[in-house]
């Protein structure tokens, strides 16, 4: 049977977008005149990969379209052209157009190919509109050809496991009949009797003669993948008619009569992997070899075309991770070790049960607990990527924008290595894009002004990501003229977000740019200003349990950070007792656990409890009050109290008792029901019964305690009302 | 003919193909019922964690076996007086397609009592009842020997979403 090539199409996707990512960070990195050829080499190891990969798969319009990319590359690569800025950018243009074509593909669809067509011309007036040393390609040959063509006889004789290694030797003959003038001699004297043929062994062999302008090494080259396979020889020789197929010892048998019937059984043989080679009519005359390659090269658009909708169900949603042969050594070695306690339990628990067995028991427990938190560490780790995964779309990004803006800006990156979970990762991406094209947009002045304001005129915009405490850390710099905080009170009067008469901080000014149905670009570009971006960026961000923020000063630049937990399936938690019942307070919110003194709480307005804790003012929140349970503990003195912190706010919440603390793995409470205000998830603990995490932020809006619109809290706690009586 | 057949359920009924077979248990002393295949299993009664703010009828969240299962007494979704779970009380845990999402709830009932085959047709439309809450709730009703079982339209009891049923 044939070899299904569809299920090696994902693995082929998967690599070539890899490929095509490292050309767009390598172009990046290229300098007109400043080129090192290893840069060069790696742009060319990738796009050959993918010329190749794509011309196995029969994805022609990909393999074409590379093809001319390559011999620029190559030609770049061997000196003989110097690089351009021009050719960076059609290289970088390329790069995403190859993307969209391998994407219509990957997702079964039509590709359009007008852009690689566009794209391809442009190649093309490069490579042939200029007088340089170097030989002409494969297009421009054809009509050169008359200038210097040579007549090359050249044998290929494949072994007969050709196929099996997944050549076609259709396209390559394609290729040959692309660089000018081809005829083709197929031999079938090899083929055995019909009760020994394999029709998955090759037993044709051919002789070509190719008239063309390119050095025999362009020849060679398309013969390249086959070099182990085959037989193949390659000659000039003077004229093409002379040579007759008799003299040639290895076919003797050669005439024309048997053509049709080897083109027969070729057909059934390539059929196999690709479609029919029957439209090779081998000829004499150079004129029907050229009708026939004409038919050859509508076959393959066939082919072409059935292989794309033969393509089924291959799930483009589906992604997969690389993952380090150390991680996966070290879980192995974890599982061992797991499985050595295990048995080492299972002993104890064979032997009758004494003073001593309980001991080791205890003992195996722990090692046993260990383990565990080992085990699941290690596989969170595999999750786990470096934020170089989607830093690294910001080189390009900034180089696009900025180029459309007209401004010049460097970009840093740091700490590229800081590990997040994918999944994280993946709903981070669209966020800090907005972000960083919002720093470009309305961040960085233009270079003029930055020069009139004593600037550098290339701004500078910083990604720097890290770890803190469970959190990382996102920031994204501009050294720009900061948000102007009048232009955005202005602009939420206007949009009657806030009135006149309120009298904001700085910090709440820069808030308001979070609130929807917020912009302040006076003009409506397609790079940013739709007025519906920072807060879909907050949400996306609150979303992962994270928060962003801002920090800016009037002309020398804004912050936005973003903090985000590391994983969005384990919390470290404090289990606390209200009344009956058990909730998880995240760890990482609580700042302290107190004991209340009562002289220092005093009442605020309606019934609001605050408790003045060194310089702060803590409203007290009565955590059974909020969710309206029975029998908890009322008197001040007699509970506990959790200062906990969200979004730049302390708040206490007023618990029973605090009880232990441990990993819990959060469980959807929305999958089955529905949100639960002030509840973010559940768990089940060791006991099998079902406990709720807590929603800080969430608790705070159902508390009541936010103004609608505004961060503040409702009571100032800062100022005089709230001293203590 | 076999519009009033009572099988139980070890007993494959080979009837007509347009016969669901529906699981029915017992309520303030009326029977109800609902498809067999939403149907996923049934257990007893054990305590569960309360969900703060959530209306009275859901008593809870529950574990199955690593899954987070809302419980829903349906005493109090129907608005009948709560009675003390004893040893009959079960929870009949479904699986019901809600807005396009597949969720799997628990629903307290006083017992189960028996799976009938009825064929859909034969099922009345409701009456036009006075309490148009609960007639919201319900698909139709069928005769089964000399009673009468309510077949419940458990999309609609389920959706909790769905305010216009209930007073809560």
């Amino acid at each position: 049977m044939s070899i299904d090539l569809s299920q090696f199409f994902d693995v082929f996707f998967e690599e070539s977008f890899e490929g095509l990512d490292a050309m767009e960070a390598e172009l990046l990195n290229l300098e007109p005149g400043k080129e090192d050829s290893e840069t060069i080499n790696t742009i060319f190891r990738a796009a050959h990969s993918i010329k190749g990969g794509s011309g196995t798969f029969g994805f022609v319009s990909v393999s074409d379209f590379t093809h001319v990319l390559e011999t620029l590359l190559d030609q770049i690569r061997d000196g003989q052209r110097v690089l351009t800025a021009e050719h960076v950018n059609l290289l970088l243009k390329s790069v995403d157009c190859v993307r969209g074509l391998l994407s219509a593909l990957q997702a079964e669809e039509e590709p359009d190919l007008s852009e690689s067509y566009e794209l391809k011309a442009r190649f093309e007036a490069i490579l042939g509109g200029e007088e340089s040393s170097v030989e002409e390609t494969v297009t421009t040959a054809v009509e050169s050809e008359a200038l210097r063509s040579t007549t090359y006889q050249i044998e290929f004789k494949p072994e007969p496991h050709l196929f099996k290694t997944g050549n076609e030797p259709l396209y390559m003959f394609s290729e040959l009949a692309e660089l000018g003038d081809l005829e083709v001699r197929a031999f079938h004297d090899a083929i055995p009797d019909f009760l020994e043929f394999d029709p998955e062994d090759c037993f044709l062999h051919w002789r070509f003669f190719l008239t063309t302008s390119r050095e025999e090494q362009a020849i060679a080259e398309i013969f390249e993948w086959v070099e182990d396979d085959a037989e193949i020889k390659i000659e000039a020789c003077g004229g093409l008619f002379d040579d007759e197929p008799a003299q040639t010892p290895s076919a003797p048998q050669v005439d024309q009569g048997v053509v049709s019937a080897s083109s027969e059984s070729s057909g059934e043989v390539a059929g196999e992997t690709s479609g029919s080679v029957e439209a090779v009519k081998p000829d004499v005359e150079t004129e029907k070899a050229q009708q026939a390659l004409a038919a050859v090269q509508q076959k393959v658009e066939t082919v072409k075309n059935t292989k794309t909708e033969n393509r089924k169900s291959s799930d483009s949603g589906a992604t997969s991770i690389r993952v380090g042969i150390d991680k996966v050594d070290s879980l192995i070695n974890m599982v061992g070790e797991l499985v050595i306690t295990q048995a080492m339990l299972s002993q104890i628990g064979d032997q009758d049960i004494t003073e001593s067995s309980i001991a080791a028991l205890q003992e195996g427990l722990t090692q046993l607990a260990h383990n565990t938190r080992d085990l699941q560490e290690n596989v969170m780790r595999i999750r786990m990527l470096p934020i170089s995964f989607v830093f690294s779309r910001f080189p390009r990004l900034v180089r696009d924008t900025s180029q459309k803006l007209n401004k010049q800006v460097e970009l840093k990156l740091v700490g590229e290595q800081t590990e997040l979970d994918k999944t994280v990762m993946e709903k981070l991406s669209d966020p800090m894009v907005h972000l960083v094209r919002n720093s470009l947009d309305h961040g960085l002045e233009t270079p003029e002004d930055r020069i009139a304001n004593g600037k550098d005129p290339v701004g500078t915009v910083t990604l720097n990501a890290f770890h803190q405490g469970g959190n990382i850390v996102i920031e994204i710099m501009d050294d720009g003229k900061g948000l102007d905080t009048d232009k955005i009170r202005n602009k939420a009067i206007a949009n009657g977000l806030i009135q006149e008469s309120d009298e904001l901080s700085v910090e709440e000014i820069n808030e308001l740019i979070f609130m929807p149905g917020f912009s302040t670009a006076d003009s409506v570009s397609d790079i940013s200003g739709r007025g519906v971006g920072m807060d879909v960026v907050r949400r996306n961000i609150q979303a992962l349990n994270g928060s962003v923020e801002v920090t800016s000063k009037q002309g020398v630049g804004s912050t936005f950070t973003i903090r985000l937990p590391l994983t969005l399936a384990i919390l470290d938690g404090q289990l606390v007792q209200v009344a009956a019942h058990t909730y998880i307070i995240p760890l990482i919110s609580i700042v302290e656990s107190l004991q209340i003194d009562i002289a220092k709480v005093s009442k605020v307005g309606k019934g609001l409890e605050v408790l003045r804790l060194r310089d702060e003012y803590i409203p007290i929140l009565r955590l059974y009050d909020i969710f309206s349970h029975q029998g908890a503990r009322e008197e001040l003195d007699k509970t506990l109290l959790v200062v906990v912190e969200s979004d730049n706010y302390k708040i206490g919440l007023l618990v029973d008792d605090l009880l232990a603390q441990q990993q819990v793995v959060i469980k959807s409470l929305e999958a089955n029901y529905q949100k639960v205000d002030g509840i973010s998830g559940a768990t089940i603990l060791g006991d099998g019964t079902v406990s709720l995490i807590i929603d800080i932020s969430g608790l705070i809006k159902l508390s009541g305690l936010r103004r609608p619109g505004s961060t503040e809290l409702l009571v100032d706690l800062k100022g005089e009302e709230a001293e203590p009586a | 003919m076999i519009d009033q057949v009572g099988v139980n359920q070890q007993l494959m009924f080979d009837g007509e193909s347009d016969e669901k077979q529906f699981l029915t248990f017992m309520m303030h002393d009326e029977e109800y019922g609902m498809d067999i295949l939403a149907v996923q299993e049934i257990r007893g009664w054990e305590p569960v964690t309360t969900i703060p703010n959530s209306p009275n009828f859901v008593r809870g969240a529950m574990n199955l076996r690593g899954t987070i299962v809302p419980i829903i007494d349906l005493r109090m979704r129907f608005g009948i007086d709560a009675i003390e779970y004893g040893p009959l009380t079960v929870v009949i845990v479904v699986s019901v397609q809600i807005k396009d999402q597949q969720k799997i709830m628990g629903l307290v009932v006083d017992a189960v009592s028996d799976v009938y085959s009825i064929a859909e047709e034969k099922a009345k439309d409701v009456p036009d009842f006075q309490d148009s809450d609960n007639a919201y709730f319900v698909h139709g009703l069928v005769n089964v020997g000399q009673k009468m079982v309510v077949l419940l339209n458990l999309e609609k009891v389920l959706d909790l979403s769905d305010k216009s049923g209930l007073k809560g």
